[in-house]
């Protein structure tokens, strides 16, 4: 198949010129490789990002650019449709080219060959034999057949011609190859977004980039039922119902209508004993008018549903707006004194008025457990439940946002219990991490009373005042006005900075404050006091008469680190997790595929196309039989169109076997 | 005709070795489906009747073929046997401990496979054909001990808990073992249809690359540990898809391997056409045509590889095609082995830039197989590293 021809003489016509252009082998290289690079790129540059977090990544003018490229849909972009579509022509026109020679070919026995022109193959081979021609074409033409070739014998001049063939089918291996490219990208086109694209190109549709429910999607982004293709998601709540699927377009959405409505039932997920997840199933109801009633099934991955020429497919799960108990207890002393419970659901937000500022609550996400790798061991593949957690934001009026996650157990860390909180100021950091004591009770209410204890004027005036004067009678002074108020005021002051800020506050302070001269004297004293001062209000009122345990000053230990940090930590409150009812929602994939069987019947054609190309080579002999004087003369040649290598040895073994059969013995 | 070419060996073996070949295979498959026929479904009764007859078709005129499978089987049933019931017997044993736990037996394949590589490197340049013998029987053992590995994995894998047990074709670890096995089968296959073990070593390098990358993936993210599936890789598609696939990599490897000989012979016969790398390889258009044989039957099993993951990922992911990352890479890989054979079968290009080409093609592979998992993740997340 050459591209001789190709080389157009001036007198030809344009469309001439254009078809033998088209049907090129060298645009038919090109194409395949500019499709391979165009692919590249598509792989190379995430695609179908919100268009966000591609202006911050390019910048406003290079994300422009793109823009324009459509490099952030490659796959749909114009351009590659354009180089699908010249590849399609250009096999299309090699098919009209090449077909119908190629399908002579199956069949011709190329019977009109000269005696020159099969002494000049490549591969030939000339014996002769005593005895008859009719006798000798009978025995070759015998053996042929038994060779399992399709032979003809025809009368020219120089004597007989047996004209043999083999594996003439290896030329529908190139029709069904290259017929199945042209079905696959047909097929393929059916079930692409040409014709959404084409209605919004038109003015009939417009992309949705609010965010509405489905219900508020106005009717120019709505796609009715019909038979197109489309492929969107959808996530339902257990125990709600859907009847619209998105589909996701640049950086926005259309909606579109099913004609039937999906009720999820349950949502689960089964866990190998490891913890890594088993199975992701989902019980759906399928409510269709046509159906008698409606029907329940189960899908889960790799076993989606088929309902109307709609494939459901089990492909992701999120929170449904589980419903949580929460209480509040105060950190702030502005915060109120008692824990405050209230209920809330995930994605939810909430105003609330905590401490002197409101603050709005924005709960993001609950998870039933955390597996996650024990931070008390050595081993980093050592993992552990860590029970429930919440996810949620404290905006300001402002509109900066701390992000919490809070654990509803508590998780152990040296032998001692502790609520854990996790906190940060922005999606870029990682969490800081607030430990609370818990207490002999198993809740916070110790640690809450301590708290409070410390922001309780009087309590502070009590413990200040007796420390004072214990102070000052051992250094013989107690009666000193002067030296009283002021040792009260730097008792008081230290506790007020403490709350402030934790032990950096205090040591800050004293850098600050004192002379250079007496800070290595007085610093480590301040401190001291500072916990004295600590540990009474914290046994204020405990029996004085029973030992105090470890366990007691552990707990004071682990509730002051914790208070210290409560600043940094930023909220006016602990959200402790008390209760929740979980409710998941199952995400579903639900696409329509007319194009499908097109589609596979071409895959099948091209499999079968391949292996006939490639393994069912055409083998060509001819064999002229020529009367010389009481002998026969032969002349055999032969050819084959590819695997010129693995033909030479078929050449040696069948002429071997002609030889023998026409009674020569002296083989190769 | 006396190229050297002409010497290609297409002997059959004898009908009654044939027969009795195809016996044995129909055997081993009914007695699968008499001990676990209750348990298999259509699609993996189907599965097995096509591995029998395939095994049977490639074991009918290939004695070599049928030693390996007799060996792995019966190396395998000694494993299941000393195993029994728990999986802890494999400290206990010392056969197990030291030759055919599953670790043991890849380990064993590893060191084989770097022998044999230096063995026919060894015996290219010192012209010894029993060194290069030495180096087939290294390779067919590494081969078989690595099937041996994979087969022993699955085993165990049900040991640990029926529910984990799968197939070892599911993660980066097993499928590298996969590719090692088929790749030195696929070129032992050619080294006895062309009479030439000269390019064992060469082909025997990039398989010795694949396990020292093994290696260390081994040791160092302790990659050796069965996983249970997650639930995407629950499907008798992956049974079929990944070793078709894998027929793939492993052909157009050793095509690029073939490639990179050819080169480095092409340029010693035009610089010393007397030094031993001139002499002791074998005609270029040799290499030229086992370059192309691999690169077709590479091509093939790779457009059944793609058609099958296509029929996956319709049943999974919820379209016959996503644009995915490593799908993309999938056809990018097929394109430009689609232009290689047009470029040669149609513009007749042949020689160096058919070559320098081939190897080329074994980078973008490579980019396919693991830069994607690496680099551009994706819905196909099996194989992270
Ligand atoms: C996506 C596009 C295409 C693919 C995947 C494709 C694939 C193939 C394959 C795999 C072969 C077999 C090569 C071999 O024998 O080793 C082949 C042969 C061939 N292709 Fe294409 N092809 C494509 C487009 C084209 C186009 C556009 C033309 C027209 C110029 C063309 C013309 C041919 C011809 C003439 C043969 C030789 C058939 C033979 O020798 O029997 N192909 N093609």
């Amino acid at each position: 198949m050459s591209d001789a021809k190709t080389s157009s003489s001036p007198r030809q016509s344009f469309s001439r010129r254009l078809f033998l252009l088209l049907g090129s082998m060298d645009l038919a290289i090109t194409l395949l490789l500019a499709l391979a690079i165009a692919s590249i790129i598509g792989t190379l540059l995430q695609q179908n990002q919100p268009y966000a977090d591609y202006v911050i990544k390019f910048g406003p003018f290079w994300f422009d650019v793109f823009e324009t490229a459509g490099l952030y849909d490659v796959y749909s972009a114009l351009w590659f449709l354009v180089i699908l579509t010249l590849l399609v022509i250009s096999t299309s026109v090699c098919v009209v080219r090449n077909g119908p020679s190629m399908i002579k070919d199956m069949w011709n026995l190329r019977t009109h060959v000269r005696e020159k022109s099969l002494r000049v193959m490549h591969h030939n081979d000339q014996w002769s034999v005593a005895g008859t021609s009719d006798a000798t074409v009978t025995a070759l033409e015998s053996e042929l057949t038994q060779e399992g070739f399709r032979v003809r014998q025809t009368v020219k001049e120089e004597g007989i011609l047996l004209s043999a063939m083999r594996g003439g089918l290896n030329r529908l291996g190139y029709i069904f190859t290259h017929v199945a490219i042209i079905v696959i990208c047909v097929g393929g086109l059916l079930d692409s977004n040409l014709r959404i694209k084409f209605a919004e190109w038109q003015g009939d549709l417009k992309v949705e980039t609010r965010n509405l429910a489905s219900s508020d999607v106005p009717q120019e982004s709505r796609l009715p039922v019909g038979n197109q293709a489309f492929r969107g998601s959808v996530q339902i709540p257990e125990g709600r119902t859907a009847n619209v699927v998105f589909l996701p377009l640049r950086d926005g959405y259309l909606v579109q209508e099913l004609p039937f409505r999906l009720k999820v039932d349950d949502f689960r997920i089964t866990h190998y004993a490891t913890g890594q997840p088993k199975s992701f199933e989902t019980d759906l109801v399928v409510y269709d008018d046509e159906l008698p009633e409606p029907f329940e099934t189960t899908i889960s991955v790799n076993h989606p549903l088929i309902h109307k020429g709609h494939a459901i497919y089990q492909s992701s799960f999120a929170d449904g707006g589980s419903r949580l108990k929460i209480a509040a207890w105060p950190l702030d002393e502005n915060a109120g004194k008692a824990a405050v419970d209230f209920d809330v659901e995930v994605f939810e937000s909430r105003q609330m008025s905590w401490g002197d500022q409101g603050l709005r609550l924005e709960v993001s996400s609950f998870r039933p457990f955390n597996i996650n790798p024990d931070p008390t061991e050595e081993d980093p593949d050592n993992l552990r439940d860590f029970g429930p957690s919440i996810g949620f934001k404290l905006r300001t009026v402002t509109g900066e946002a701390r992000e919490y996650v809070n654990y509803m157990a508590p998780v152990m860390r040296e032998g001692r219990a502790f609520y854990l909180s996790g906190m940060r100021s922005s999606p870029a950091e990682e969490f800081g991490y607030l430990y609370i004591p818990m207490d002999r009770q198993g809740g916070l209410k110790a640690f809450s009373q301590f708290l409070q204890r410390l922001h309780d004027t009087t309590s502070v005036e009590t413990v200040s005042k007796q420390m004072m004067q214990e102070t000052l009678a051992q250094m013989s002074e107690a009666t000193n006005p002067q030296l009283q108020a002021s040792l009260q005021s730097t008792l008081t002051t230290l506790v007020t900075l403490y709350l402030q800020g934790g032990f950096t506050e205090v040591s800050n302070f004293i850098e600050t404050t004192l002379p250079e001269s007496q800070r290595e004297k007085l610093g480590p004293a301040y401190l001291g006091m500072l916990r004295e001062m600590l540990a009474r209000l914290y046994f204020m009122d405990a029996d004085q008469t029973k030992p105090v345990t470890e366990a007691e000053l552990l707990f004071l230990q682990d509730a002051a680190d914790a208070i210290g940090s409560l600043t940094r930590y930023g909220s006016p409150v602990y959200l402790a997790l008390k209760d929740f009812e979980h409710v998941q929602a199952s995400g579903l994939q639900i696409a329509r595929a007319p194009g499908k069987l097109t589609v596979y019947v071409g895959c099948a054609l091209l499999i079968v196309g391949v292996f006939i190309l490639f393994y069912l080579p055409q083998r060509r002999f001819w064999a002229l039989v020529k009367q010389n004087n009481g002998e026969s003369e032969i002349i055999l040649a032969g050819m084959s169109n590819r695997n010129p290598r693995d033909f030479d040895m078929l050449f040696d073994q069948v002429s071997d076997k002609l030889r023998r059969a026409s009674g020569n013995s002296d083989s190769h | 005709m006396t190229n050297y070419v002409t010497t290609m060996n297409k002997d059959s073996s004898p009908v009654a070795i044939q027969w009795t070949w195809w016996l044995l295979m129909t055997l081993a498959a009914g007695l699968l489906f008499s001990m676990y026929g209750s348990v298999l479904d259509g699609y993996e009764i189907g599965i097995v009747v096509f591995t029998a007859v395939s095994m049977a078709l490639l074991g009918q005129n290939w004695p070599g073929f049928r030693i390996h499978i007799a060996a792995v089987t019966g190396l395998s049933l000694v494993a299941i046997k000393l195993y029994g019931v728990e999986l802890a017997a494999a400290d206990a044993n010392f056969f197990l401990n030291y030759i055919l736990a599953s670790q043991s037996a890849i380990m064993w394949m590893s060191a084989l496979f770097v022998m044999a590589t230096l063995a026919y490197f060894i015996g290219l340049f010192s012209r010894s054909d029993f060194t290069m013998k030495v180096g087939s029987a290294m390779t067919w053992s590494a081969a078989t001990m690595g099937m041996v590995g994979l087969m022993v994995r699955w085993r165990e894998s049900y040991l640990i808990s029926h529910d984990v047990g799968h197939i070892p074709v599911s993660n980066l670890y097993e499928v590298f073992i996969l590719f090692a096995v088929i790749t030195a089968l696929l070129y032992l296959f050619y080294e006895r249809r062309y009479r030439t073990r000269t390019l064992g070593g060469f082909v025997l390098l990039v398989i010795s690359a694949a396990v020292a990358f093994q290696l260390w993936y081994t040791f160092g993210r302790n990659a050796a540990e069965i996983q249970p599936l997650v639930p995407a890789l629950q499907s008798y598609w992956m049974k079929i898809h990944v070793p078709a696939n894998f027929v793939g990599y492993g052909a157009f490897a050793m095509a690029a391997m073939i490639g990179t000989a050819y080169l480095l012979t092409a340029w010693a016969r035009n610089a010393k056409p007397t030094g031993l790398m001139a002499t002791v390889m074998p005609d270029l258009i040799v290499m030229e045509d086992l370059m192309y044989k691999s690169i077709a039957l590479g091509f093939a099993f790779f457009t059944v590889a793609t058609v099958l993951g296509a029929l996956w990922a319709a049943e999974a992911w919820g379209g016959y095609w996503s644009w995915d990352p490593k799908e993309t890479w999938a056809l990018i890989v097929w394109l430009n082995y689609a232009a290689w054979l047009h470029m040669r079968m149609i513009k007749g290009w042949h020689g160096r830039p058919m070559a320098w080409w081939a190897v080329i093609g074994l980078f973008v592979t490579l980019f396919a197989f693991l830069g994607v998992n690496m680099f551009l993740g994706g819905l196909h997340s099996y194989g992270e590293l």
